[in-house]
């Protein structure tokens, strides 16, 4: 590590982000970064950490957006799916479906740390605001469990409806609402309770539910009726369903998956699966309002901690695309790995 | 070891739980509020079949097709109208190999159910179709390929589940003109079956501009001197040269043969080798994975092409009675005959039904034995409307007018 190579371009992003940055010197800046590097082992002070989940390959990608590259592929175990990071960004939490766990990864060193008991395949899971509870859903049991993480136990199953994906927790701890494709209705869970009070029908095939940052709102996505819907919180009504269209893509290649929502709620982002656009949406006229063209069938998206960048994963091209979030244009496509699914960012 | 067993103990527990507050639910519902509760009634009509002769062992005749895919979809219906207020019964009718389809129809289905699932061949469907009974429920076919349903003989009260002749053909050849087989020999069995198969193939040829070069009837002659291998050898050594043999030999009497045993080198597609399908074994994309493992809980055995018809003319029904919040055939059959009718059917598209011939519009997987090769439409086959209905006969050249 004494003999550092100057032209790692890893380290020459990273000091040329921090001289953008901060106005310290630069060999101040360079030791700043170089001792950065060391305590994390990898990427440096400044830059964030992206991992892809990778559902063919079983293992994790390890990416610095930055430098636009691929750092290291982790084993992870069987088709990983779902990927979260705890609030302190110390674990991460991966599904591996086909061994019917959540595994709790160090976020640093990749170690296992122990394994949560998620019910059979889990594939899409939520953290509750803290970060002491997992929900996730059981697909194929039509159930959604709730993990105690400290305990690493079962706390409550809750019956939902047939085949369910999407859940989120809303940011105020109210609510965690769980989609079923198959049922086509959003369940609304009190999570004091751990009961469902309500149920909203949506879309065919609702795949991603997200809460916008202030609580008040959650957008869901149809894949089928290829539609994002905004749904009211106090009222669980809809309040504006909207379509998406681009030239050169018939309608029903439009099939909305991954949703993110900026924290002043300006814009929200939806990727189009098959027809690999991710869609620029003002969240306060929801008027789309760009389409940005990505990898092939996009299905995931997240924000780097500062939201000016997304990271999106593409499934069938096997990458992931940077998209620039000032300039809404899509910057690099890093290759990642066999089927990348779902994405987390550590600062 | 023991943690895993205790949380399945516990899920067994949890399940017992649900169903006995199920049961008690559904009692306090149909009991106390029975407007509360809308009820569905479906029907579901087949005959019982012989085994046909086999080609080999592995191929285990399976007598039951069909009633295990409607049974799973009544349950995907029943949870979804758990929270809807809706019920929905399913009530399966099997006549012997020597009943009368027909007197079973007028004695036990006419008149008592608006919804009826047929598991049964083109002219009983017709029967059916066509008494005075018939015409007040809605008949939802989930075995015929047959075109001429779909065109000259359509009926205004069937929907056909699974893709016809044409659609099969259609996707075939697409998938053969992305692969540059230009010159097809087509082989044709001595079944009527496989006449008309054989029809939808030349169908495509011509639409998709492919060359048929020869065709063959497979004669079924037999001569105890020779062998399968000696007599495809033979068979197929013809004077022009093609590119891919196409067989039409639906009963699959004849058409496993062909493979590794023909004169030339040459892959073998259409009823054998690589198939046309709406379902598959190794089929799990989109979700597909789920409903094969729901399915395999359920009945033990891989879902069929009229399991997955069936389940799929159920849920037609639960997603439509879902979206109009109503059990009345008019309401039903106007919504899944419409714009918005959207079905997840675990193929990628949303399925819906062609308003000129009540045809399920949805893709077509292509499979060979152990491995999905592509799914049609073929990428780069467009459509002005919907890519879907490059498969089959589309509006402007359907005979079917029960429309007017």
């Amino acid at each position: 590590m004494e003999t550092m190579p100057t032209n790692n371009p890893t380290i020459a992003t990273c000091i040329a982000k921090w001289r953008l940055t901060s106005s310290t010197s630069l060999k101040q800046s360079l030791s700043m970064a170089l001792g950065g590097l060391l305590l994390l082992g990898m990427g440096c002070a400044g830059a964030e950490t992206v991992f892809v989940t990778l559902e063919k390959d079983n293992a994790l990608a390890v990416l610095d957006p930055l430098a636009g590259k691929l750092l290291t592929t982790v084993p992870v175990g069987q088709r990983p799916r779902g990927i979260a990071i705890s609030p302190d960004n110390k674990v991460l939490y991966v599904a591996t479906s086909d061994d019917n766990t959540i595994k709790m990864l160090d976020a640093s060193t990749f170690k296992e740390l122990g394994r949560l008991p998620s019910g059979d395949d889990p594939e899409t899971f939520a953290l509750s605001p803290k970060g002491d509870l997992l929900y996730a859903s059981n697909e194929d049991d039509s159930l959604v469990t709730v993990i105690d993480i400290a305990k690493k136990q079962v706390v409550k199953q809750i019956k939902v409806g047939v085949e369910p994906e999407g859940i989120s927790v809303s940011p105020d701890n109210q609510w965690l609402a769980s989609a079923s494709e198959t049922t086509n209705m959003v369940h609304w869970i009190d999570t004091k309770t751990q009961t469902i009070t309500d149920n909203t029908l949506v879309d065919p095939r609702p795949r991603a539910v997200q809460f916008t940052p202030d609580s008040q709102q959650l957008w869901v996505t149809s894949e089928m009726a290829g539609t994002l819907m905004i749904l009211d919180v106090k009222t669980k009504q809809i309040i504006k369903s909207l379509t998406f269209e681009a030239a050169g893509v018939t309608a029903d290649k439009m099939q909305p998956v991954g949703i993110a929502i900026d924290k002043d709620r300006r814009y929200g982002y939806v990727a189009l699966g098959p027809a690999n656009r991710v869609a620029v949406v003002n969240a306060q006229t929801f008027v789309v309002e760009k389409m940005l063209l990505v990898g092939s069938r996009v299905w995931n998206l997240a924000f780097s901690p500062d939201q000016k960048r997304l990271y999106t994963t593409n499934g069938v091209s096997n990458d992931v695309s940077i998209i620039d979030l000032d300039s809404q244009t899509v910057t690099h496509s890093v290759g990642v790995g066999t089927y990348p699914w779902g994405v987390a960012v550590k600062p | 070891m023991a943690k895993s067993l205790n949380l399945k103990e516990k899920s067994v527990f949890l399940k017992a739980l649900f169903h006995t507050l199920c049961f008690f639910l559904a009692f306090i519902f149909t009991t106390a509020s029975a407007e509360n509760n809308q009820v569905i009634d479906i029907a579901y009509l087949t005959q019982e079949k012989t085994p046909p002769p086999q080609l080999s062992n592995l191929d285990v005749f399976i007598k039951n097709k069909g009633i295990f895919g409607a049974q799973l979809a009544i349950s995907d219906n029943n949870t979804t109208g758990q929270f809807t207020h809706q019920q929905f019964r399913l009530k399966a009718f099997t006549v012997p190999v020597d009943g009368k389809v027909d007197e079973v129809f007028a004695t036990q289905i006419a008149g008592k159910y608006s919804y009826l699932i047929t598991v049964l061949p083109a002219d009983a469907v017709l029967n059916i179709a066509d008494t005075a009974a018939g015409k007040e429920l809605l008949l939802f076919d989930a075995q015929t390929t047959d075109d001429a349903l779909r065109n000259g003989q359509c009926r205004a009260n069937v929907l056909h589940i699974l893709p016809s002749r044409s659609m099969r053909a259609d996707a075939l050849a697409q998938y053969m003109m992305k692969k540059r087989w230009d010159k097809w020999f087509l082989v044709v069995g001595t079944s009527a079956a496989d006449r008309l198969f054989a029809d939808a193939l030349k169908r495509a040829a011509k639409r998709f501009n492919r060359e048929l070069v020869a065709e063959k009837t497979w004669e079924h002659t037999f001569d105890a001197r020779r062998t399968a291998q000696s007599d495809v050898a033979v068979f197929s050594q013809i004077d022009d040269d093609y590119d891919v043999l196409v067989v039409a030999d639906e009963q699959g009497e004849f058409g496993e043969y062909l493979d590794y045993r023909t004169w030339s080198p040459r892959p073998i597609i259409g009823s054998q080798g690589l198939v046309a399908t709406a379902w598959h074994p190794t089929h799990d994309q989109w979700g597909a994975t789920q409903l094969q493992n729901r399915f395999l809980e359920q009945a033990g055995r891989a879902m069929a092409e009229e399991d997955y018809g069936a389940y799929i003319a159920v849920r037609a029904i639960g997603e439509a009675a879902t979206r109009t919040h109503s059990a009345q055939l008019p309401a039903l059959k106007n919504y899944m005959l419409g714009e918005r009718f959207a079905l997840q059917g675990y193929k990628g598209n949303p399925l819906s039904f062609r308003a000129w011939d009540g045809q399920l519009r949805q893709p077509i997987l292509l499979a060979a034995a152990r491995s999905m090769v592509a799914v049609a439409p073929i990428e780069g086959f467009l459509h002005q409307k919907t890519e879907l209905d490059t498969l089959g006969f589309d509006q402007p050249e359907s005979q079917c007018h029960w429309n007017q």
